[in-house]
């Protein structure tokens, strides 16, 4: 970036919502009642196989002119208008189609707001929304699992066919894209302090660098450092073995001395910031925000051996009371003028790639500061990754019910050490 | 027999009875299910199911070892810290406070109206690597650069020692305010010297506060999951940190129950040993005069 303007209160996104939130916390807890714990000494599962859905559900759907649409804090484009939070591209989608936008700043952690609406699913109730943001992980897949989803007619997706990035299409965990097509996305990787480590940070290799020693942060749930450690010994999360993971764990643990602390998810602005870490695991979109707050210096980068890469994915619940007009906005938003202006606004990584193009004309015809913003916005390879970049980027293990207490049996004892 | 009687014989057993089946239900039963989780397998979503999975706790010893010892330790070092530190206060209070004990003793429990988590984490507030404590020492050059307190065993026991303090001073403030004076002056009437007196008189006397005391600082400290979670480092996770995250977010109940039932265990064991070695007799004799 040219310039630092104060802090953009839409760049706070990433700030105001730890991405502990989005992966890790409390998955799931409180799903199994106290009563579940007395059934007859076992405990009952949550799993209830669901009826396939019903052929000809989509045609019988006809236009409500309403949806309802749970998302998380700052992740749509906003104003202030008259002391009222607007949202102007869901206002001009409501111009377009008629369809009236009920956004709700709902989901503060996937397991949580799960949490909330899985009575309603598994009693086949409506869950009061049509439309949901949940990241790719642990919680997205027991969705699908348990058939909590609607179904996508693809024909009513056109835009996605036609302008989403063939490298978020045809997920490992929704093959076809039959559930969930992608709402932005972002990289985990290393940032760092180029004033402090005194050298350009290349390798995962480069964290064992005698020098390095206590002043390394790591994200403290069992899910990222395990991944980004996988990839560092050139094992590819998706694809990896009880076997690998355990030649991850060791590898992990003869990095442990060189670490400070454990870090909440978002907390690598923080450590970064203060210089109390000189090298931390962090997300993309959060050192977007960091060098346009007052760090400029910290550098994201991602090490030659790659990156991981997650998703947050938009879906219909069963039971939604209003599907086409939520298929309707998934597929609006895959337009490359609607992607350009809430990038502009969440500076994740859109899942469109023709957004750029609209950005640069956007930017050409732009003044000033105006311009400038763009322009950072455009080169920034955190919000638009180079290809070389994102064939790097690997994707996050889609674990079975049984394989996540393998995989947790192996990595919390290290987080947790 | 009488009616009057009978309701004499069963009225100890009536009042009882509210806090029995208190315990029956909120202890008992919830005790029993995690017994039986902790030798059950499956997983949250197909269910769990009592196997008898006795490999729960080689588990949860293979894996957790480290915790478990670091926890017994800390809370070793903690309660031995806090009653050298509370036994002078208590002390003081008990034979020096006059009429404003209880202004004392409030003091000492002032910082229980504040919420935990915020005590605690306003230590880290304090001992920042570049805060108002170790800013100013480093800038003066007293410390070396990389000094920290944050993310060290001594944070987390020292945020331990603070927060438990006052489990401690209460017994034992207790104990000592019920000893007679008169029983000192008759022991310097005998030619016991002060600090004579102290160890034959005064501290016996004691003994069954510190052992109160001992009891409930260790047994929770132990356990404890706040101190190490916001004071601690890599190298400073305690058991209850483990059995947090193993249950309530890995939602791995089998293994979380069976950590819970041997650190459960080893406590038990530990009291017993200590309640011996302290003489039990002499304990039960005293805090029934």
């Amino acid at each position: 970036m040219t310039t630092h303007r104060p802090l953009d209160p839409a760049l706070l996104r990433g700030m105001t919502m730890p991405r502990i939130s989005r992966r890790a916390a409390l998955r799931g807890a409180g799903v199994l009642g106290a009563s579940a714990f007395l059934a007859a000494c076992g405990v009952e599962g949550s799993d209830k196989k669901e009826a396939p859905q019903a052929a000809g559900f989509w045609e019988s759907q006809t236009k409500a002119g309403v949806l309802d649409f749970a998302s998380w804090p700052l992740y749509m484009d906003q104003e202030k208008v008259g002391g009222k939070v607007v949202y102007p591209s869901l206002q001009e989608f409501t111009k377009e189609t008629g369809i009236k936008v009920n956004y709700k700043e709902v989901i503060n952690e996937n397991a949580a707001f799960l949490g909330k609406i899985t009575p309603s699913l598994k009693a086949g109730q409506p869950t009061g929304w049509d439309l949901m943001v949940i990241t790719n992980g642990v919680e997205l897949d027991r969705l699908i699992r348990q058939k909590f989803l609607i179904e996508l007619d693809q024909s009513k997706l056109p835009n996605f066919q036609k302008n989403a990035d063939p490298s978020i299409k045809n997920p490992s965990y929704d093959p076809g894209n039959k559930y969930t097509i992608a709402w932005q996305s972002g990289l985990t990787a290393l940032a760092y302090n180029p004033k402090l480590t005194k050298r350009p940070i290349t390798s995962f290799n480069d964290l064992f660098d005698p020098a390095f020693k206590g002043k390394i942060t790591m994200f403290g749930d069992a899910t990222d450092f395990p991944t980004l450690t996988m990839i560092g010994i050139g094992i590819d999360p998706e694809t990896s073995t009880v076997e690998d993971w355990k030649r991850t764990a060791e590898k992990m643990k003869e990095l442990r001395p060189q670490i400070r602390s454990f870090i909440d998810n978002a907390g690598e602005a923080d450590v970064l910031s203060s210089g109390n870490a000189w090298i931390s695991m962090a997300y993309s979109g959060d050192i977007f925000i960091l060098n346009n707050s007052g760090s400029p210096d910290i550098k994201f980068v991602i090490p030659k051996e790659g990156a991981a890469l997650w998703t947050d994915n938009m879906m219909i619940p069963k039971g939604a009371k209003h599907p086409l007009d939520a298929i309707t906005y998934m597929d609006y938003v895959y337009r490359p003028d609607v992607a350009a202006k809430l990038t502009q606004y969440i500076s994740y990584i859109t899942p469109v790639p023709a957004a750029k193009e609209q950005l640069q004309a956007d930017a050409a015809k732009a003044k000033g500061e105006d311009k400038d913003t763009l322009d950072g916005l455009i080169s920034s390879p955190l919000v638009f990754p180079s290809q070389s970049d994102l064939a790097k980027a690997k994707r996050y293990r889609t674990l079975t019910v049984a394989e996540e207490q393998v995989w947790n049996r192996i990595f919390q004892p290290i987080v947790q050490s | 027999m009488s009616a009057g009687g009978r309701r004499e014989r069963l009225a100890p057993y009536l009042i009882g009875l509210p806090g029995g089946l208190w315990l029956a239900i909120f202890f008992v039963v919830p005790i029993l299910v995690m017994l039986s989780l902790s030798l059950q397998s499956g997983n949250a979503e197909e269910g769990f199911r009592f196997t008898w999975q006795w490999s729960n706790y080689a588990d949860a010893w293979e894996f957790y070892s480290t915790q478990f010892i670091r926890s017994i330790l800390y809370a070793l070092i903690v309660t031995t810290l806090c009653l050298v530190l509370a036994y002078p206060m208590a002390y003081w209070i008990a034979f020096y406070g006059g009429a404003r004990k209880s202004t004392y003793l409030f003091l000492i429990l002032l910082p229980f109206f504040v919420s935990f988590v915020i005590r605690t984490a306003s230590w880290k507030f304090i001992l920042n690597d570049q805060g108002i404590l170790l800013g100013p020492l480093k800038d003066l050059g007293l410390l070396p650069d990389d000094f920290h307190v944050l993310a060290t065993s001594t944070a987390v026991i020292g945020g331990l020692t603070y927060n438990y303090l006052p489990f401690m001073v209460l017994p034992l403030y207790v104990a000592l305010e019920r000893i007679d004076p008169s029983l000192v002056e008759a022991a310097h009437d005998l030619f016991a010297t002060r600090s004579a007196a102290f160890r034959k008189v005064v501290f016996p006397l004691s003994l069954p506060g510190v052992f109160a005391g001992v009891l409930i600082t260790f047994v929770p400290v132990a356990s404890d999951f706040v101190n190490s979670g916001i004071l601690g480092g890599t190298h400073t996770t305690m058991i209850g940190n483990v059995i947090q995250t193993v249950y309530l977010v890995n939602n791995d109940y089998p293994l979380a129950s069976a950590m819970s039932f041997l650190l459960m265990a080893a406590l038990l064991i530990g009291i017993f040993a200590y309640a011996r070695a302290l003489g039990t007799e002499q304990v039960m004799e005293v805090s029934q005069a």
